[in-house]
């Protein structure tokens, strides 16, 4: 059996607004294996957001436990969440959050500038492989503003490979893009679970999570349906859209 | 995160905004600037007053005949007859601290050449006066102790004597002059001295051997005054007490009994001055280090808009793993890079702006090593004191908000 990379129990976010608490998740259990690709799904104020910041440990819960590829988060402190974060963890966002006159492969390097067991040489190679691997090989000294929006987010997917993560975090990551590029996103996210990544792929849009091979759809803080789903292949969705484009 | 990395990643922060940065180096290289050129042109008063001071002989004695009180009634200064050729020789031989002496005989003539004529005052020295006021010939000669033996009629002329008298341009040397009814034969022109700093003319002066002048224009045989030098400036308190001591005993002064002359040195003056221009120079860079100041505090302004501004990218650098503290390292490294080199630029500043006053005010250049290294050092800590808090606000941010920040 494939290892758990997250595992969440009875996990409870309260937060305290003026004199009234508000329980943006209430008690969810759920555990992520290796090379899964689950999309989370939920309207606004389904605590899905509330979800992706504690399992990006950049909060922490109000009950219940948190286990990140083996390690429990309930006792760390903020900087033991940075360093987590540093190495497990690979961010993306809806709006790339690249660094403004920075070139792409700068960017990328971004990560390894906070991790001291990574020499400048090897952050460079590492920089370019990921760069590589998103298909930007020919990118690496543009700036973000000479990048169109996909190009950006495959800067900021890169920036989340290049760490080597155990799980990729995408909060709509497609959020900002066109359906064709939204598209090329997903099924570059397909490839690189192919490739044998996990992935948590936070959407509100039905068409995206087809993509993936779960779906945990949250509701007013509970999860409402956590099912595997019949996945459809990006890269065809693609070619149907290019066709149609052609009628 | 390793000081190279850092260092790296703040220069690049500096280098996305350059304008801004300049624009706020600015305050700093105007501060540094302003300090190391105010210090520099204090010193350089300061060595320009000193100079002139042992222009005029910093380590030259008065010797006057003490103020006369007959019956009550004060007689004025020098209006005794105490001095004479007795005194001369004996603080000529038997000295240890005074260099040179020379007696002073003063009056007042019409000088005549020609058409022209000039009203100013003769005195009467001896050769060694020129060392000891700091004189220098520009054209001839300075009359010898022979021609002081013999009473000779030979002048030494300063330049402003020399541009009214000779007009159409002659050489003076060789020429005669008549003093009244005198004629005294011109044997060297003075090198022009200026003005002192009191303002007189230096130049306006002519020099005869003092015995000339004694015998063949007032027929006295006491001077007015004497000067001495001393062998240096440090020892002219020495030599003042050398030379009371000797005078004392030719004039055989009990023990008890009052001077009958006053010693005046240059000492007093020199430290008068010397702790004006010092306050002076304080003050100059005193306000100027509020510039500095002022520069500082924009820095602290420019770097708590660039923390508001980049609130996403602290936000994105937290979540991939930045600490707290690399946060806030990452920002004071900015302010102090900042004020570090803004302070260098200021530096060079400083020193073209007092070059350039150097050379208009006519002052010597000075360099000063303790304002720069200081001022260096200041642009350390101004970096570090007002980067300190925009850097902890950015630091303190919390990651969920800043990167939702718009």
């Amino acid at each position: 059996m494939a290892k758990d990379i997250l595992k969440v129990e009875k996990l409870e976010r309260i937060f305290r607004v003026g004199s009234e608490d508000v329980h943006a998740l209430r008690g969810i259990s759920f555990s992520i294996t290796e090379g899964e690709f689950v999309s989370i799904m939920g309207t606004s104020g389904s605590g899905k957001s509330t979800l992706l910041n504690i399992l990006g440990c950049l909060d922490t819960p109000s009950a219940g436990d948190y286990i990140i590829d083996g390690v429990s988060i309930k006792d760390l402190s903020k900087n033991e969440l940075s360093t987590l974060r540093n190495r497990k963890i690979g961010f993306v966002f809806q709006n790339y959050n690249l660094l403004a006159r920075t070139t792409a492969i700068e960017n990328v390097e971004l990560p390894l500038f906070y991790n001291n067991s990574v020499p400048a040489k090897e952050r460079r190679e590492r920089a370019e492989a990921a760069l590589k691997l998103v298909g930007l090989e020919n990118r690496m000294e543009h700036m973000p503003n000479q990048l169109s929006g996909g190009q950006q987010q495959r800067v900021a997917i890169a920036r989340a490979l290049v760490n080597d993560p155990v799980i990729l975090l995408a909060d709509e990551a497609t959020g900002n893009l066109d359906t064709r590029t939204s598209y090329e996103i997903m099924s570059l996210f397909q490839d690189l679970h192919s490739q044998g990544k996990t992935i948590a792929f936070v959407t509100h849009e039905p068409d995206i999570a087809t993509f993936t091979t779960r779906k945990i759809k949250l509701r007013d803080g509970q999860i409402i349906e956590d099912a595997p789903i019949d996945t459809q292949s990006a890269a065809e969705a693609l070619a149907a859209l290019n066709l149609q484009k052609e009628d | 995160m390793n000081i190279g990395n850092l260092i790296k990643i703040a220069i690049s922060s500096l280098f996305r905004n350059k304008m801004r940065t300049a624009l706020t180096m600015l305050g700093i290289v105007i501060g540094i600037a302003s300090v190391i050129a105010m210090v520099s042109i204090g010193q350089a008063s300061t060595q320009s007053v000193r100079g002139e001071l042992s222009s005029m002989g910093s380590n030259m004695i008065m010797i006057m005949p003490a103020r006369q009180n007959r019956g009550g009634v004060d007689m004025g200064m020098s209006s005794s007859k105490s001095l004479d050729n007795k005194d001369l020789e004996a603080l000529t031989k038997n000295t240890r601290y005074v260099a040179a002496v020379s007696p002073v005989v003063s009056s007042n003539k019409q000088l005549i050449y020609g058409n022209n004529n000039h009203s100013c005052s003769i005195n009467g020295v001896s050769a060694a006066f020129l060392e000891i006021r700091k004189y220098e010939l520009k054209e001839g000669v300075m009359f010898t102790d022979e021609d002081v033996k013999r009473y000779n009629k030979v002048c030494v002329i300063g330049q402003t004597v020399v541009d009214k008298l000779f007009t159409n341009g002659e050489n003076p040397i060789g020429k005669t002059i008549r003093f009244g009814s005198i004629p005294m034969t011109v044997i060297g022109v003075l090198a022009e001295k200026g003005q002192s700093g009191m303002g007189d003319d230096q130049d306006d002066i002519v020099f005869a051997p003092y015995t000339t002048i004694q015998k063949r224009f007032l027929g006295i045989t006491y001077f007015n005054m004497m000067y001495a030098s001393a062998t240096s400036e440090e020892e002219s308190e020495l030599a003042a007490t050398e030379i009371t001591y000797i005078l004392r005993s030719t004039h055989g002064i009990k023990s008890g009994d009052k001077d009958d002359f006053d010693i005046r040195t240059q000492e007093e003056l020199v430290s008068t001055i010397s702790s004006i221009t010092g306050l002076m120079t304080t003050l100059l860079a005193a306000i100027a280090s509020i510039s500095l100041v002022v520069g500082g505090i924009g820095i602290m302004n420019i770097m708590y808009v660039t923390v508001t501004e980049r609130t996403k990218e602290i936000g994105l650098r937290m979540a991939i793993g930045a600490h707290n503290r690399d946060i806030k390292l990452q920002f004071l490294c900015e302010s102090v890079i900042l004020s570090l080199i803004g302070g260098v630029i200021g530096i060079i500043f400083g020193l073209i702006i007092s070059y350039v006053a150097s050379k208009l005010l006519n002052m010597p250049f000075v360099v000063s090593e303790m304002a720069i290294v200081a001022s260096f050092f200041v642009c350390a800590l101004t970096g570090i004191f007002f980067g300190w808090y925009p850097a902890k606000k950015a630091a303190n941010m919390d990651p969920i908000s800043a990167l939702r920040y718009e």
